[in-house]
């Protein structure tokens, strides 16, 4: 049987990981898309886990809603990374620094 | 009175002096002198005409204000005129000297290329002293004092490219500063205990102020009124030339000699004396305060002129004789005879002057020569002038008849007659300096005017007394080896007009101006200080007080002082040299003006400069700049160095501190739902 602590727990589980992506990850910038990928997934499990436990189709509906940003969001994340791999030549995360002080 | 008529007499001279001054190279020599002239002559005849309605006439007097200035605070500051019989009688003796230096400038400045400049000084000088003793109010009285100081400073330096006169003009300057503050503390006292700066107010407030104390700390207070008229004294000091303020005018002979007379030796210079009789209602109230004045008055009567008796330059004997001279005014003051310090100004205004345009006139006869160890048996080739400048010694030193007599006579027996603190010193100091006044004048008159002539065994010009530029350069080589001469008209008839002054004006005026109640309401005497109503008791006209005067001590003191002149500087001067051999320390102190500028040079401006450096490291650039100004930027530069550690530019540690401080605000929202 599982139960709402399994899920929840998985779901803990996967944004940890995301998380240790985005931080460990020092390569590359897709990765840290994908990891944010990740990061909303595992938010959206916890909706679809309350959603079934609470009996409220409210929180499913909210997951579409989710999943249709966040493929916007991808696509204008890809985007970006094409113009700014022609701009640099590069999509090291270590070579991107313009933001520093 | 006419206001009108006031308006004008101050004005004239401010208006000769714009239109000298600014349109002086369009109207030429002629037009500036004669414009400044016609100004400073109607200025006299009015105010001849304004003595007359006050005097003779019975005009009330007459205060108002003619023009309000600004309002601030509820407090009037106006420009306003006080005529009574004391600023009347100022007014004909500033307008008549200030004439006769007009005219004789014509003479004495003749070569100069800053002619026009120099007759627009002097009226506006003339001008400013006018405001001064025309004023009805604190306001316009600090405004004349400042004016006439800043005429003083500009003449002082007229001949801006020697540096000994910038030197001297500047010190003049500081020295005032210090006295000035000292009023301005004063008039800021009066104005905070009577809540008005016109006379009339503040004057009847003064019986309220002499009760009022003044909080210094928790424990200590000081009477008000003392402070108040010690602060205006301090003023008076710095103006007037007293102890320890008087370094500046032996130095101001760097001007042209006209300015000497007018400026530091008739009017500007006494306009301290003019100012504590003006305020004698104040005064009155303070005895501490007129000790004071007493003291300061009599050193300085009687230690400046020691200095005299030492100087062998002709104008600086006559500047320390000045000094000691308005020594004696100040004593008047300080014994309460008010009345006597102002005929004493009066009669020195015109025998002071007199001595000063007549060293002049030497001084343009030896073609700029100053130094009296270079002249000797002058009175033959300038009979006028050694005529004149005798009247004028045998005045100063107080020859009976003469006016200096009955003026130095009533001080010293109004001195001798008063109980007040200080008198006993006082009285001693003013008696001692009969006998140097007569011994540094005639030591003057024998070196210049009598004995070997010692012009012709020294060259002329030998650079120690730098000449006066522009004017040397013409009389140099034509000049230096002839004979001294008498001076042209417009330098003798000066003298002359003053010369009757000298002589008359103390046995006309003395039964009214001194006994006969001239000064009426201008001038306030408590009963207990009325030393000139016990003099005037034994006052029989000025005959038999002149016919006494040769049986004072006073007298003998004087005649005294004049056979020592003789006997050291004329019949045997091998003696002055054993003197002054004997009394080489003595005579060094003098020499050296006891030590008032090695003090000022040595310690006083090395202690301001030390404070100032101190103040403007330590206070300015550490703690203002350093602390608070480049302070707040340079912490703010720190905490931002620090910060933007943090802003490493990677995407990562955007994403890090996002998380981070998702985190913590979660962590805060849960634990405040719960």
């Amino acid at each position: 049987m599982i139960t709402l602590g399994n899920v929840l727990a998985l779901s803990g589980i996967l944004f940890a990981l995301a998380v240790a992506g985005v931080f460990i990850n020092r390569k590359n910038v897709i990765l840290l898309l994908m990891c944010v990928e990740l990061l909303l997934l595992a938010a959206n499990f916890n909706f679809i886990a309350f959603a079934r436990y609470l009996g409220d189709i409210g929180g499913q509906v909210f997951v579409f809603f989710v999943l249709t940003v966040a493929a916007a969001e991808s696509a204008i994340g890809l985007a970006i990374l094409v113009v700014l791999f022609r701009e640099r030549r590069t999509i090291n995360v270590e070579d991107l620094d313009t933001l520093k002080g | 009175m006419n206001p009108q008529v006031l308006i004008a007499i101050a004005l004239l001279p401010l208006a000769a002096a714009v239109v000298a001054g600014l349109l002086g190279q369009r109207i030429g020599r002629v037009g500036a002198h004669s414009v400044a002239i016609a100004g400073v002559a109607i200025s006299c005849l009015l105010s001849l005409q304004v003595l007359r309605q006050i005097y003779w006439q019975g005009v009330p007097t007459f205060d108002a204000p003619i023009y309000t200035w600004l309002v601030s605070d509820g407090i009037p500051m106006q420009v306003g005129f006080l005529i009574d019989r004391l600023s009347a009688l100022m007014m004909v003796v500033v307008t008549f000297v200030s004439l006769c230096v007009h005219v004789y400038t014509v003479g004495y400045m003749r070569d100069d290329p800053g002619y026009q400049r120099f007759f627009s000084y002097i009226s506006l000088f003339t001008f400013s002293m006018l405001m001064l003793v025309m004023a009805n109010n604190f306001m316009q009285l600090f405004f004349g004092w400042e004016a006439v100081g800043l005429v003083s400073y500009l003449l002082i330096g007229f001949w801006y490219t020697r540096p000994s006169a910038i030197a001297a003009n500047l010190k003049a300057f500081l020295v005032n500063r210090v006295g000035d503050f000292g009023f301005v503390l004063g008039i800021a006292g009066v104005l905070y205990y009577s809540g008005s700066l016109h006379y009339s107010e503040a004057f009847s407030a003064a019986p309220h102020m002499a009760t009022q104390m003044l909080p210094l700390s928790a424990a200590t207070s000081v009477p008000a009124l003392t402070l108040i008229c010690i602060c205006l004294f301090i003023g008076a000091m710095g103006k007037s030339a007293q102890v320890p303020l008087h370094v500046w005018l032996p130095d101001s002979m760097e001007g042209p000699t006209p300015i000497s007379a007018l400026i530091h030796a008739a009017t500007m210079v006494t306009a301290g004396i003019f100012m504590v009789a003006r305020m004698s209602p104040l005064f009155e109230y303070s005895d501490t305060a007129l000790s004071f004045v007493l003291v300061i008055g009599a050193t300085t009567a009687f230690f400046m002129g020691l200095l005299g008796v030492v100087n062998n330059d002709i104008k600086r004997v006559i500047a320390y004789s000045t000094l000691s001279q308005l020594g004696y005014m100040t004593v008047a003051l300080g014994v309460s005879a008010y009345s006597a310090a102002i005929f004493h100004l009066m009669t020195h205004a015109f025998f002071k002057a007199l001595l000063f345009l007549a060293a002049g006139s030497v001084i343009i006869g030896m073609h700029h020569e100053q130094d009296m160890r270079k002249m000797g048996g002058l009175a033959k080739y300038m009979p006028i002038t050694a005529v004149t400048s005798w009247i004028g010694a045998l005045a100063l030193i107080g020859t009976p008849f003469f006016s200096g007599f009955y003026s130095k006579d009533t001080i010293i027996e109004a001195v001798g007659a008063s109980h007040r603190w200080g008198a006993g010193y006082a009285y001693f100091c003013v008696l001692a300096g009969v006998f140097v006044t007569a011994l540094y004048t005639f030591r003057m008159l024998f070196m210049t005017f009598h004995g070997p002539e010692r012009f012709r065994d020294v060259a002329h010009h030998d650079g120690e007394h730098a000449d006066e530029p522009g004017r040397a350069a013409g009389h140099q080589d034509a000049a230096a080896r002839s004979d001294p001469h008498e001076s042209p008209a417009v330098i003798t008839v000066p003298l002359i007009a003053l010369a009757i002054p000298s002589v008359v004006i103390g046995f006309m005026t003395i039964g009214t101006v001194l006994y006969g109640g001239y000064f009426g309401a201008s001038i306030r005497v408590l009963e207990k200080n009325a030393v000139m109503s016990e003099l005037a008791r034994e006052f029989h006209g000025p005959v038999d007080f002149a016919l006494r005067g040769f049986l004072t001590p006073t007298f003998i003191l004087a005649l005294a002082g004049v056979f020592a002149a003789w006997l050291y500087f004329l019949r045997r001067p091998q003696l002055a040299a054993a003197a002054a051999r004997r009394w080489s320390s003595l005579r060094s102190l003098l020499l050296n003006k006891y030590y008032f500028d090695w003090f000022n040079e040595k310690i006083l401006v090395p202690g301001a400069l030390l404070l100032g450096r101190g103040l403007w490291h330590g206070g300015d650039q550490t703690v203002i700049d350093g602390g608070f100004v480049d302070g707040t930027a340079a912490t703010i530069g720190r905490a931002g160095r620090l910060m933007r550690r943090v802003q490493s530019g990677y995407l990562y540690a955007y994403a890090f501190w996002m998380i981070i401080g998702l985190a913590v605000l979660l962590g805060w929202f849960l634990n405040k739902t719960r």
